[in-house]
């Protein structure tokens, strides 16, 4: 690790023996990347600001930072990247000693929340007020997960990420079956994949939350968006709801069918074994964010460029009460600032917020890398594109979606969804009954 | 081992010490830096750790005061027995594993036949590596369906390795007795070389064989070894973390979550401060007994000779 000696002594003083494990914690340390020197704690007349590695997000946003760079070179802002996990932990750690950057980049909802129960991050309700074309030109949906308590303390930013169903097309030539239309037609098709030697669903179950995206949208199908907003509402007993054990026992049928692959609580997301299984033919379906398109089409030889991989919402179950239009995932990617920064920074990070982030500049950069920016009539420039079908029908979903829910694991405190990983993998694992998930995830709602 | 051999050595002087190295006065003040460390990395942040187990903090907010609560919800929580269960399963098993094939290997390397001496070389390679280095090279390895089995067409080798309770718990005590195995086979094979070629030559006169020769004069040499090889085990394995978070993230469910793993999550991932803070008290404290009691096993009176019979 390259944590700087004075952080880590900081975080040693404060949590002793915990601190320095995780240190070791991590699988890759911060990368500078910008103009500036290395140091992590502040920047000469300008701003500090922290996201994440990974393409293409980190080229789009690295170019976002240079043309605010070039346009105020006197007020620079200094990035630095981190790779998605590791990221999670240290911004935690460090906005907790005081060390964070000016620009918090996060996803909004229960970890926004604990910043701002900390007072960690501005309130931006009266600056969207005076600047309502900031506003205004952004998805109005995108705003829930930035707004706690009535107050908006994140800029909505980058793209909308659906959670959809991808089909590798191949197989179902193979066994001479159509896209399923209906989740009993899914069950259906479990076992004759299986016959033909080809794993139903691919996951990787080892990440806990690709679990937890199967629950959200069977808790959805089946029972409606409000079964999950009673959770997050604080409600006893929500999970005992009957529409909640229905999907629980829903997933584990489809468990014991052998719906998913051999294995799967091996693999992880992390490492994109679960898109390889689908691209090189072992699995027939995965549901999965739209995020991992670009990869597969990078990765996979011809599976995306060949029309070998097909892509639909996910399907209604038969006697549920869900809208099938809805969707969940990630509704944008939320940009806070530290209360904690200097007011010069501050105006900063204000006039990067104003004049750079989702600029159109960046949205075309997005649409190219095939995602869809939560910029209102960002459609207009899907027409011409190469991946025009797939952008058109991301689109199609955020915006037609009836309601568009937040990951369980975002929306939730850190602490509620600690436990709810934990019960989910377990849950996937038959070690755990329905009503046993029920009883254990009762016990932490409201904290 | 019951004779109790004459101490031959006087115990020196300490006017004699101090003569001898040429300086005057106590050299008590070398030990300085080592106590300034001591007291600056390990007693600091163990009461610090102390004074947050009776807190409520998130990790970034402010710190409150929460008497026992901490360690209420710590000792009801049914996650810490079984988290003290799995720990002590991979320090016994490993200890276990990594034992018998320490001292075997240790002993091969002590002769001084070239070729052993390259091969103790080969061995040492795992001990060079970084853990999560070699968790992640393990994990593309142990992939069931891209990993080892697929790569040599063995299919029996593509198993669920991670994802069922006892197959992960087995594979954490492989990998890790796979990377500290050769540690110890040269803490066993600096042992060995260290015993008198002429206790042999007198068995060998006495009509032992090799295996014999092991048993009766080896093994009960290595006594002290065993002990402080096994401390090293034990105690050590307490803190294994980084090859068990890159490998399994404590899962599948929980069946790979430790204490040391358990404090992690609770403290970074579940924002609870406090809880974390108490289990890792009791991660000290368990650490601390376990050191105590190998000491009392290992019997460190310093009257007992290792030299009795030479």
């Amino acid at each position: 690790m390259t944590t700087s000696r004075r952080t880590f002594l900081r975080i040693a003083a404060g949590a002793g023996a915990a601190a320095g494990l995780a240190a070791c914690g991590g699988t890759s340390g911060p990368k500078s990347s910008g103009s500036g020197g290395a140091s992590g704690g502040s920047a000469k007349g300008g701003a500090t600001y922290w996201y994440l590695t990974g393409a293409p997000g980190e080229g789009i946003r690295t170019n976002t930072v240079k043309r605010f760079n070039d346009a105020n070179p006197k007020t620079p802002i200094k990035g630095t990247t981190f790779q998605n996990d590791a990221y999670k932990t240290k911004i935690k750690t460090a906005i907790g000693a005081g060390q964070g950057p000016t620009i918090i980049w996060g996803w909004g909802g229960g970890g926004l929340k604990s910043y701002v129960d900390a007072n960690q991050v501005e309130d931006l309700t009266g600056w969207f007020g005076e600047n309502a074309a900031v506003k205004d030109r952004l998805f109005p949906g995108s705003f829930g997960a930035a707004t706690v308590d009535g107050k908006i303390y994140a800029l909505p930013a980058e793209t909308v990420q659906p959670i959809v169903m991808f089909y590798n097309k191949t197989n179902f030539e193979k066994i001479k079956a159509d896209i399923p239309q209906t989740w009993e037609d899914m069950m259906a098709l479990v076992p004759k994949f299986n016959k033909a030697g080809i794993a139903p669903f691919s996951l990787g179950g080892q990440s806990r939350w690709t679990n937890m995206m199967w629950l959200e949208f069977l808790f959805d199908r089946i029972g409606g968006p409000e079964v999950f907003q009673a959770v997050f509402d604080g409600e006893k007993d929500a999970w005992s709801n009957p529409a909640s054990i229905k999907a629980l026992t829903e997933i584990q049928k489809l468990i014991k069918a052998g719906g998913f692959i051999k294995g799967f609580s091996s693999i992880t997301a992390d490492s994109n074994a679960d898109q390889a299984l689908l691209f090189t033919g072992k699995a027939a379906m995965m549901l999965h964010g739209t995020w991992t398109y670009g990869s597969m089409s990078s990765d996979g030889g011809d599976f995306v460029s060949g029309g070998h991989l097909g892509y639909s919402n996910f399907p209604p179950v038969a006697g549920g009460t869900g809208d099938p239009s809805n969707t969940v995932g990630n509704p944008g990617q939320y940009y806070s600032i530290s209360s904690k920064a200097t007011a010069a920074e501050k105006d900063v990070a204000k006039n990067f917020f104003k004049t750079a982030v989702s600029s159109d500049a960046e949205s075309k950069e997005w649409v190219a890398a095939g995602a869809i920016p939560i910029v209102n009539g960002s459609d207009s420039l899907l027409t011409g594109q190469k991946d025009e079908d797939w952008l058109k029908f991301v689109y199609g979903v955020a915006s037609g979606a009836k309601t568009f829910a937040q990951s369980w694991d975002q929306a939730l405190s850190p602490t509620a969804a600690e436990v709810l990983l934990d019960n989910i993998a377990k849950l996937f694992q038959l070690s755990i009954s329905p009503q046993q998930y029920a009883d254990n995830m009762n016990k932490v709602i409201g904290t | 081992m019951t004779t109790v051999a004459p101490t031959t050595l006087p115990a020196p002087s300490r006017t004699g010490v101090t003569n001898k190295t040429g300086g005057t006065g106590s050299v008590t003040w070398m030990a300085l830096p080592a106590v300034f460390f001591f007291i600056a990395f390990g007693v600091i942040p163990l009461i610090g750790v102390l004074a947050l187990s009776f807190t409520q903090w998130d990790g970034i907010g402010d710190i409150h005061w929460a008497g026992l609560d901490s360690w209420r919800t710590t000792l009801n929580n049914p996650g810490l027995p079984h988290a003290l269960k799995v720990t002590f399963e991979i320090m016994i098993l490993s200890w276990a594993v990594q034992t018998p094939i320490s001292i075997l290997l240790g002993v091969f390397l002590a002769s001084h036949e070239r070729y052993r001496g390259v091969l103790a070389v080969l061995y040492f390679i795992p001990v060079l590596l970084s853990s999560a280095a070699i968790a992640v090279a393990f994990k593309a390895l142990l992939d069931p369906n891209f990993g080892l089995g697929t790569g040599l067409h063995l299919d029996f080798l593509n198993q669920d390795w991670l994802g069922k309770d006892k197959l992960a718990l087995g594979v954490v005590v492989f990998i890790v007795s796979w990377q500290f195995i050769p540690f110890h086979s040269l803490i066993y094979q600096g042992a060995v070389r260290q015993l008198p070629r002429s206790m042999y030559e007198a068995a060998e006169i006495d009509g032992a064989g090799r295996v014999r020769q092991f048993w009766s004069i080896t093994l009960p040499q290595l006594k002290y070894t065993i002990v402080a090889s096994s401390t090293l085990m034990l105690v050590g394995s307490l803190t294994f973390f980084d090859i068990i978070f890159v490998l399994t993230a404590g899962g599948p469910g929980d069946a790979t979550r430790t204490l040391a793993l358990d404090m992690y999550k609770t403290g970074f991932q579940a924002n609870l401060m406090g809880p974390a803070s108490a289990i890792a008290f009791i991660l000290v404290f368990v650490g601390l007994a376990l050191a105590l009691l190998l000491r009392r096993i290992g019997g460190g009176g310093l009257a007992d000779s290792q030299m009795e019979g030479a």
